[in-house]
């Protein structure tokens, strides 16, 4: 195995080769950074250019693309609230409030370093266990799903502000939107009016960029003449050693939570680091700084969207399995090459197969090494005056929503969603457990109801997997042990009572 | 502000430098067709996208057009894009890469702009659907699966890699019709594409799942699946397995991929469009596409590719309407 690996670092590292990952890396870093053009986006635009390079070329160039994609998004995320990709919206939820605070550059910085380390060990990953991510990847299924899921919603309580009431309405209207498009099962339209532009549901990132940047931008608008704008200080430009102490962490428990949701189907990067966030915000000692800025907040999601898409390209090479948007276009342009992906593809095209995994280590580096310097440049970025910034965040978000689909009808979708973020605001609810609701009330649908549809109705069928068992285990423990606690509290004091001291 | 625009237009020169050196294949000359669009009613990367885009670099490339611009609006199936064809009545220049699935989309969300109300140019490409399982299933041929499956049809949960009303629920469907289990009792469990439902078939949680057959070839041969029947009425090159008829049911399906135009177009377009669409398809690079790709030749033209549309149309009716699905 290290031979191959070594192999295909020569093949990779021949001038053509670096010159084709620094490309995609770029590219990938400019299309990330707009909202709307995703990287699965990019991909399949670049597809019938790429024809002139060969194949291994094409591909090297195509996961720079994909990784610089991941990481441009949350650039935008962190400086203008604005996500450019679904992975990077966990990214604002912190980063963004740390950028407020004059801190933009050790945000930026974090990021790049949580992208670095979370891809590399995702790849590292990808190279040790491949055959065995093909057998955990068939094996998860949707009962599995419902269970991680029903996890995910019980962290959600964590996020949802001090305002219980306030938080639930918040969510109830998430999980509202969310509701929009075709019923999964019985095809029929739901909260559509009519109009066919609805029947797809709303994209994500649209409803991020609404509620996120659009509303702020209007609640700013709304108050700017009574709080005198004051501009955004920006502090010192590097880490210091306070940062990195709180980072490390995170940094290497990302991949433990973003590699394995990339390897299964419908897993995906959304919801990995939304509980990459909670676990940070639960882990760490200063908890009252989440949400004001909180570094561990942008330095685990950060390392779970990067190792999320190291999962999803083992389960593409390995099994031929496509786990997101991404992966499917690169698998329709492996076919384009008249390469089948899929179970033979390592013995059969071993020379590409290695030389595209030495690629993405050579591209994660770029990434850093390109990143790094510019995360200064990048914070100066919230030196302009309020006004002419936030009218370039509403112009910036426009552009992406725009770019989606050049339909007008995406940004009247996006204007009403960013009225009604500026009515949560306007009426103190947060706006984070909206956006969770988006992103996990579809998916907890979708897989609760195919789950009973593969049991024929029966609700054992929810349970009859040992993964599902445990999980629920777990929230069985989460959910009762302050009411364990007490007891043993109770129990315990008459006979240790120095241990109360 | 400064920064960000200076990333912005270095992007925006690599990608210009990128189109231009796709670009420069063809030199200009004759009668050929400049400034012509194709939209694609589904996302970036999908069978219509990929259709489309191929289709457009043949087309350059053999010096057929110039400058052909493949454009997406997604939505709802692909009915937002058939509305947007229908509503720019008299485009001579304007085509859309479509297929069954637009078909069984005007059904489901109740579109109003339907594909009788297009200028049909050609089909293109037709694909048959198969049923396969995992290697590890108890059903080693359809006789024994269609058996199961008529004794308890809510009990064998059926998978497809697309929504209610796409091509992999039809073909489940119709060949339920044909096997005498009633449609509406099928437990169709519908997946995001057919790598999504690959993981379920392979983690043996579903009877058994029906696809396209070019989506699985390496998977086929590796051994990790087994295909019980294809629903084409010939036998497909290259793997073991009965059609339907030879299985005793009167069915036959392929889900099919063409081209069709706006309404109201002139006749000296139309001749035009179906014109370049024929010397695309006698092209030696056209050919070269379909080998890549796994994709079967099913070139049908003008009236006769209308007469398909409408006879698809009403089969396609039929199987929804039964469902519950189709107003009608």
């Amino acid at each position: 195995m290290l031979s191959n690996l070594l192999d295909g670092f020569a093949t990779a590292l021949t001038v053509e080769h670096l010159l084709l990952a620094a490309l995609g890396v770029l590219l990938g870093t400019a299309i990330g950074v707009l909202p709307g053009i995703g990287p699965a986006m990019a991909v399949a635009l670049l597809l019938p250019i790429t024809y002139s390079i060969e194949a291994t070329g094409a591909f090297i160039m195509f996961a720079g693309i994909y990784y610089g994609g991941m990481f441009g998004g949350s650039t935008t995320s962190i400086l203008l609230n604005t996500p450019g990709e679904t992975a990077a919206v966990v990214t604002a939820i912190e980063g963004h409030p740390m950028a407020k605070k004059g801190r933009g550059a050790q945000a930026l910085a974090t990021a790049a370093i949580g992208h670095f380390v979370g891809g590399m060990v995702g790849t590292i990953l990808l190279v040790a266990l491949a055959p065995l991510v093909a057998d955990f990847a068939v094996n998860i299924g949707a009962p599995d799903f419902v269970a991680v899921m029903l996890l995910a919603f019980i962290a959600v309580t964590s996020v949802l502000g001090k305002s219980r009431v306030r938080g639930f309405a918040s969510l109830a209207i998430g999980l509202t939107i969310g509701l929009i498009g075709l019923d999964p099962v019985t095809g029929q339209q739901r909260l559509t009016f009519g109009s066919l532009h609805l029947v797809d549901g709303i994209d994500v990132v649209v409803v991020a960029v609404g509620l996120f940047a659009v509303g702020e931008a209007l609640w700013v608008a709304a108050n700017l003449r009574r709080t005198a704008g004051k501009p955004i200080p920006v502090g010192r430009p590097w880490l210091n050693r306070d940062d990195v102490r709180r980072s490390w962490k995170p940094w290497l428990r990302g991949p433990v939570i973003g590699f394995p949701f990339g390897a299964v189907p419908a897993g995906g990067a959304e919801i990995p680091t939304f509980l990459s966030y909670v676990t940070e915000k639960r882990l760490s000692r200063r908890k009252d700084e989440f949400g004001k800025g909180a570094i561990e907040g942008v330095a685990g999601p950060e390392s779970t969207a990067s190792a999320s898409a190291a999962g999803t390209l083992t389960a593409m090479l390995t099994l031929g399995l496509p786990t997101t948007a991404v992966a499917a276009v690169m698998l329709a342009a492996f076919q384009q090459y008249g390469i089948q992906p899929g179970p033979l593809l390592f013995e059969r095209e071993s020379e590409l197969v290695w030389a595209l995994i030495a690629s993405l280590f050579i591209g994660l580096t770029l990434l850093l090494l390109l990143n790094l310097p510019l995360a200064p440049l990048w914070a100066r970025l919230l030196r302009i005056p309020r006004p002419y910034l936030y009218a370039g965040i509403l112009f910036f978000a426009s552009v992406g929503a725009y770019a989606v689909s050049s339909d007008v009808v995406d940004l009247v979708m996006l204007l009403v969603i960013g009225l009604i973020g500026l009515m949560m605001r306007r009426f103190g609810l947060p706006v984070l457990p909206a956006i969770i609701a988006v992103i996990l009330g579809p998916s907890v649908e979708n897989q609760l109801r195919r789950a009973l549809q593969l049991s024929g109705g029966d609700l054992g069928g929810l349970v009859n997997t040992t993964f599902s068992v445990v999980v629920y285990c777990v929230i069985a423990a989460i959910l009762l042990w302050p009411l364990i606690a007490r007891l043993v509290r109770k129990f315990a004091r008459p006979k240790v009572d120095s241990h109360a001291g | 502000m400064k920064v960000r625009g200076k990333v912005r237009s270095a992007a925006a020169v690599i990608v210009a430098l990128l189109l231009l050196a796709g670009c420069g294949a063809n030199a200009g000359s004759g009668d050929k067709l400049s400034g012509m669009r194709i939209m694609v009613p589904n996302s970036p990367g999908g069978g219509y996208d990929i259709t489309a885009r191929t289709a457009a670099k043949v087309l350059e490339e053999s010096g057929l057009a110039r400058n052909v611009e493949v454009f997406n609006l997604p939505g709802a199936g692909g009915t937002v894009g058939l509305g947007r064809l229908v509503g720019e009545k008299g485009n001579g220049k304007l085509l859309m890469s479509m297929g069954l699935g637009v078909v069984g989309s005007v059904f489901t969300n109740k579109s109003p702009a339907t594909l009788q109300d297009t200028t049909p140019i050609a089909k293109l490409i037709e694909e048959p659907d198969i049923i396969a399982v995992s290697a590890k299933s108890k059903y080693k041929n359809i006789e024994q699966l269609l058996a199961d499956w008529k004794a308890d049809p809510a009990g064998l949960a059926v998978g497809g890699g697309s929504s209610r009303g796409g091509p992999d629920h039809l073909a489940a469907m119709l060949t339920a019709k044909g096997a005498g289990v009633q449609p509406k009792k099928v437990n169709f469990v519908s997946y995001d594409g057919g790598g999504d439902l690959l993981a379920a078939i392979l983690g043996d949680k579903l009877a058994f799942g029906v696809s396209g057959v070019s989506e699985w070839r390496d998977q086929i041969d590796a051994g990790q699946l087994r295909v019980l029947a294809v629903t084409s009425d010939q036998r497909v090159e290259g793997i073991d397995a009965p059609t339907l008829k030879e299985a005793g049911l009167d069915v036959q399906f392929t889900n099919w991929r063409g081209i069709v135009a706006p309404p109201g177009i002139s006749d000296s377009d139309r001749k035009k469009l179906i014109d370049t669409v024929q010397r695309m398809h006698d092209s030696k690079e056209w050919k070269q596409a379909l080998e890549n790709n796994g994709w079967t030749d099913a070139f049908q033209i003008g009236e006769q590719f209308g007469a398909f549309l409408k006879e698809q149309n009403e089969q396609v009716e039929t199987v929804l309407s039964d469902l519950g699905l189709s107003s009608s």
